[in-house]
């Protein structure tokens, strides 16, 4: 036991990491994720580096779900902050998001060159039907806890949502303004 | 002309990633809306390819951004969309970042996050039925969409099968 402990101990005082080792691990995150790169920051973070706890980790993570804009790329700013400052948060964020810009942008130009191309029409016609599954996918998997908790206002605010956005298609914005301050009072008035 | 469009594509992706609760995902209609429905810059097919593409390719949801900003204008569109959509809320994740702990626990926190998870849910659900819509033209198109989601959803058998496979029902000429 108490070797386990020690080795806890020497896992949490580990050296802070370099900004190379920050910027090769986001870099390795962002060039395994397809469809989603959160379990693969999370894998190397916590379970192969040990560079945050995995309370740590959602501590971080509850932040950048809070805050608008892409959560894991809020996340490799906050965690490169922690662990490097400033340069620690450019360092991740263009490990996490310059490859996969490099590699969208020779598809985009390809897509441009070669989209009329019949065949890759058709390839690709097949494709956007699998992407629709997978964030459809993605959208159930959020909702378990939801759906398992009862809460029934909140599947009134899903269907809400649904219905405003995805078959009348009004513009985000109002829906947001409409829907996000009554969802919170409706969490509020639940917890009260 | 093209200074134009970017400031236009700045603007427009900039307010887009104030609103973008729940990620990238949840902003796909607003996305689709504004480059198919409003502004013209791209048919419903050429979003749908390109949401297509952004899935599989590796790297963060948030690609599709930069994928729209090529398709518009080029080089220094996908630069100017992926600047918009990243930077400011990076710069203020950053910043808050650095007093989180502080309200980290308190109420009125916990509350507003309990407020807009099912807003994000019901968003990316959204999201789904908009590029459905965009994608599926015929009952094969909407079988594998099902199937997608199926897959995705009980298995965890990698994206990029079920990407192999549509697209060679693609080019058998099913879809």
């Amino acid at each position: 036991m108490s070797r386990k402990m020690a080795e806890h101990v020497s896992d949490s005082a580990a050296d802070v990491p370099t900004l190379s080792q920050i910027f090769l691990a986001f870099l390795a995150v962002s060039l395994s994720g397809f469809g989603g790169t959160l379990p693969w920051a999370y894998r190397m973070v916590v379970e192969k580096r040990r560079w945050m706890t995995a309370s740590e980790f959602s501590e971080v993570f509850s932040l950048c779900q809070f805050l608008p804009g892409a959560n894991v790329v809020n996340f490799s700013v906050v965690f490169g902050s922690r662990m490097r400052g400033v340069p620690g948060a450019l360092v991740c964020f263009f490990g996490l998001v310059g490859p996969p810009f490099g590699i969208v942008l020779v598809l985009g130009a390809l897509y441009a060159r070669f989209g009329d191309v019949e065949a890759l029409g058709r390839v690709l016609a097949g494709m956007a039907a699998a992407a629709c599954g997978l964030i459809a996918a993605t959208s159930a998997k959020l909702a378990e806890p939801l759906i398992r908790s009862r809460a029934f206002w909140g599947w009134g605010i899903v269907l809400a949502a649904i219905v405003a956005i995805g078959l009348v298609g009004w513009p985000l914005p109002w829906v947001l303004l409409g829907l996000a301050p009554l969802s919170i009072a409706l969490a509020w008035w639940e917890r009260r | 002309m093209k200074p134009g469009v970017l400031a236009t594509l700045a603007s427009h992706f900039l307010l887009l990633s104030l609103l973008a609760f729940g990620g990238a995902n949840a902003v796909i209609p607003e996305i689709h809306r504004d480059a198919v429905v409003i502004s013209r810059w791209m048919t419903d097919q050429q979003f749908a390819d390109l949401f297509a593409i952004s899935q599989a390719s590796p790297g963060p949801n948030i690609l599709i951004v930069t994928l729209v900003g090529y398709h518009v204008a080029g080089l220094a569109g996908a630069l100017v969309t992926t600047a918009a959509m990243c930077g400011p809320t990076c710069v203020f994740v950053y910043f808050v970042g650095r007093v989180w702990n502080r309200f980290r626990y308190a109420r009125w926190r916990i509350v507003v996050q309990a407020g807009l998870v099912p807003v994000s849910i019901g968003l990316i659900a959204a999201a789904a039925m908009v590029l459905a819509r965009a994608a599926d033209h015929n009952w094969v198109a909407v079988l594998i969409t099902l199937g997608t989601a199926a897959l995705a959803y009980a298995t965890r058998i990698h994206p990029l099968w079920m990407f192999a496979g549509a697209g060679l029902l693609g080019l058998a000429g099913l879809v």
